[in-house]
């Protein structure tokens, strides 16, 4: 039966929302900027719809490329403003969506701004949720930056190596991609809930300290003298060494010679994540795989 | 020395670099002979960290590392002893192998564990084991070590237990408590081999406990629908594994007998593995490298079983018993059902998508989502993922694409497809398939 009602494309304009509309942004555009962090975009966001100002750009103020001649406004954080935005968002979009504008924001790409903008905005004007239309470039360009996000964050949720410390400090140090380390702390506090941890990363001079109860973001002098944040072998746990030898042995045994495929290996496990890896670093001694098998034509070699 | 010895209570030694060094080489005789067991996953767990223990398997599994063969390091895969009355021909740890023998005692097992978690370098334990006098005493065990695992030492984290063949009813139950998965190997897939090559074991004594755990399973979600308060069983479920090469079956036997494992047994996974050479028995082929192109197709062919929507008999029939190794199933299947295609992707239903070649079920997700808001063109369709080289014999948007399906041979299209500009699979699997014509 139903297949004699051909489908038929509404070509009305889609039902009016229950939500007021969004204000239409006739003022001329303007340069924004904002201290850098999350809540100051956010802040930034109000901003364009309160005056009616479609952005420019928007910049982070340390980095700001100012214009020859046009002033960019720049807009203070406004913590209340910023969480009544983040709230106001669940109105035209759902947690995920919500949280995937968060995770591009972290994503560190240089377009970030303009673009979580345009969602917002796409979203605000569009009737129903926006996160699945993938004709959309915008659409699709958030997606794949969560996307990449994520990669990275389950990246780290996996290639992190703790070494314990004599004082049963579990140190563990990482290079992520893109800033991840906010995404990890829900993972590794319910994971090791009873041990002390700290995850460094490297390259943005933050870590991660997990003290028994919470985890909380902890930062270190720029760069002491001592460069590295290695830890020397006199502040680790005796037992340490024999655990790091175990494991880099285990890791040669359960791998299969007669299946090697280097190719394979380093597209799941790509070379800028070795140096942290205690199983990729180089042995004293090779760990040659167990003589366990008798291929076909070696019999006779055994009775020699 | 005697069996009985080994499993004796562990006495520190005097010197700790001794000790130390015979831990090592245990660790490695026993990691080296677990390593044919494929099953790598730590996923599908609901274990919480309730109890401010050590650990969290709830949800999606993490591969910590990769070894140079590619195959993903999740869990401590060990054995506890690679000892064995048993003489499966296949099987590196068999009776009369002559090879290095060792057994951890509970105690190592458990300090490994909880310090290989502790630094991240696993999701948790995979434990098989050797049968030493008798599989009751084995699987005693086994059940020792995971029970203090969770119990004393409020161990959250993953733990897959392999259950040993001919173990009684009782000690697979109470592994059910602790472990997250439980799996039984079939090995060999069909009866006739595993009478031949592994003369000590039936498919009986397989076949009951895999009922068992199914069992399990099933009235362990019951009472918890009625119940607040239900010890978990085997929350992940089980899977098992069949070794592929070793024996003659054709793959349509080996898909049939999957297919029946997913049907009747409710399995979570089937994993196969290609035969390595291990011994130079006469009744195993003697063949120089595992069948490694022919392990991938059928792992695809079990994607397509679980989530495209595809019977065994839709993709082999005794017609054609083997998979093509050259190309995919999917791209197999569609060239020998052209009449259903070209595919309409902005009206076609979602099943229908899902079989177009190129299409995966992430693509196929997106199409039907995105069309809700616009119409598709090709250009769309590769920003959504779609593999064009594949898929544009197969589909149409808006009258754009390539109708030319139907003047095209099956082989003019299979070759246009394999060795197209930039096609560098051509050459991979003629390598291997030479590999195959050197071993044969």
């Amino acid at each position: 039966m139903s297949k004699l009602t051909p489908i038929r494309r509404s070509t009305a304009p889609a039902r009016p929302n229950a939500r007021r509309p969004a204000p239409e942004l006739t003022a001329a555009p303007r340069d924004y900027t904002y201290d850098g962090t999350f809540e100051g975009l956010l802040t930034v966001l109000f901003t364009i719809y309160d005056w009616r100002a479609a952005p420019n750009s928007i910049q982070p103020e340390a980095t700001a490329q100012t214009g020859l001649f046009a002033q960019p406004a720049h807009r203070e954080t406004d913590e209340a403003l910023a969480a009544r935005v983040w709230e106001g968002l669940l109105k035209i979009m759902d947690k995920e969506a919500r949280a995937r504008l968060y995770h591009v924001f972290l994503s560190e790409d240089p377009d970030r701004e303009l673009l979580i903008f345009r969602y917002v905005d796409l979203a605000l004007r569009t009737a129903h949720d926006v996160s699945e239309n993938y004709a959309n470039a915008d659409v699709r360009r958030v997606q794949r930056l969560a996307q990449q996000m994520f990669r990275e964050k389950h990246r780290m949720e996996a290639f992190v190596r703790f070494e314990k410390t004599a004082d049963e400090l579990f140190h563990a140090t990482i290079e992520p991609d893109f800033d991840v380390l906010p995404l990890l702390a829900a993972h590794f506090t319910k994971r090791y809930a009873d041990q002390r941890w700290l995850i460094y990363d490297r390259r943005r001079h933050y870590g991660l300290y997990y003290d028994l109860t919470r985890p909380d973001v902890v930062r270190f002098e720029p760069e002491t003298p001592q460069k590295s944040t290695e830890l020397s072998a006199t502040v680790l746990d005796e037992r340490e060494p024999l655990f790091k030898l175990l494991w880099q042995a285990y890791f040669d045994h359960v791998n299969i010679p007669e299946r090697k495929n280097m190719k394979l290996h380093r597209r799941h496990m790509p070379l800028r994540y070795w140096k942290y890896l205690s199983e990729k670093q180089p042995r004293e001694v090779r760990f040659e795989p167990i003589r366990n098998k008798r291929p076909p034509g070696e019999a006779n070699l055994r009775l020699e | 020395m005697p069996i009985w010895r080994l499993f004796t209570t562990f006495k520190a030694e005097s010197q700790p670099s001794l000790m130390n060094e015979r831990i090592q080489e245990k660790l490695s005789i026993l990691a080296d002979a677990a390593k044919y067991d494929a099953s790598c996953s730590s996923s599908g767990g609901k274990r919480k960290n309730e109890n401010k223990g050590l650990g969290n398997a709830e949800g999606m599994g993490i591969c910590h590392s990769y070894t140079e063969d590619g195959r993903c390091v999740s869990l401590l895969k060990i054995l506890l002893t690679n000892h064995c009355i048993f003489d499966c021909a296949y099987c590196v740890s068999r009776r009369s192998n002559d090879v290095k023998r060792a057994a951890f005692t509970v105690d190592e097992v458990v300090d490994l564990t909880i310090n290989f978690y502790r630094r991240n370098y696993i999701e948790g334990l995979f434990l098989s084991s050797g049968i030493f006098s008798s599989p009751d005493y084995t699987m005693e065990r086994l059940v020792r070590i995971v029970k203090k695992l969770r119990t004393e030492h409020k161990f959250n984290g993953y733990i897959h237990v392999k259950t040993i063949p001919g173990a009684s009813e009782e000690l697979i139950q109470e592994a059910g408590l602790y472990a997250d998965r439980l799996s039984v190997n079939i090995e060999l897939p069909s009866e006739l081999a595993l009478t031949t090559l592994a003369p000590e074991k039936n498919y009986q004594e397989i076949l009951t406990p895999m009922a068992q755990i199914r069992d399990g399973i099933t009235q362990n979600k019951e009472e918890k629908a009625l119940f607040k308060k239900v010890p978990a069983f085997a929350t992940a479920g089980q899977t098992t594994q069949l070794i592929v090469g070793a024996s003659a079956e054709t793959d349509l036997q080996i898909i049939k007998l999957t297919d029946s494992l997913y049907q009747g047994y409710g399995l979570k996974r089937v994993y196969y593995s290609g035969y390595i050479p291990v011994t130079d028995d006469a009744r195993l082929p003697q063949v120089t490298q595992p069948p490694v192109i022919r392990e991938h197709r059928l792992y695809q062919t079990d994607w397509l079983m679980r989530f495209y929507g595809f019977h065994a008999d839709e993709i082999l029939d005794p017609a054609h018993p083997h998979l093509d190794l050259e190309i995919d199933p999917k791209l197999a299947w569609a060239l020998r059902n052209r009449h259903v295609f070209p595919v309409d992707v902005n009206t076609a239903e979602y099943e229908m998508i899902l079989r177009i070649p190129g299409v995966g079920a992430r693509s196929a997700r997106r199409i039907v989502a995105a069309r809700r808001f616009a119409t598709l063109t090709l250009d769309t369709l590769r920003q959504l993922g779609v593999v064009l080289k594949r898929a544009k014999y197969f589909l149409t948007c808006q009258g754009e694409g390539q109708p030319i399906l139907g003047e095209l041979s099956e082989q003019q299209v299979r070759r246009q497809i394999l060795f197209g500009a930039g096609s560098v699979r051509a050459a991979l699997v003629t390598q291997q398939l030479d590999l195959f014509a050197q071993a044969s």
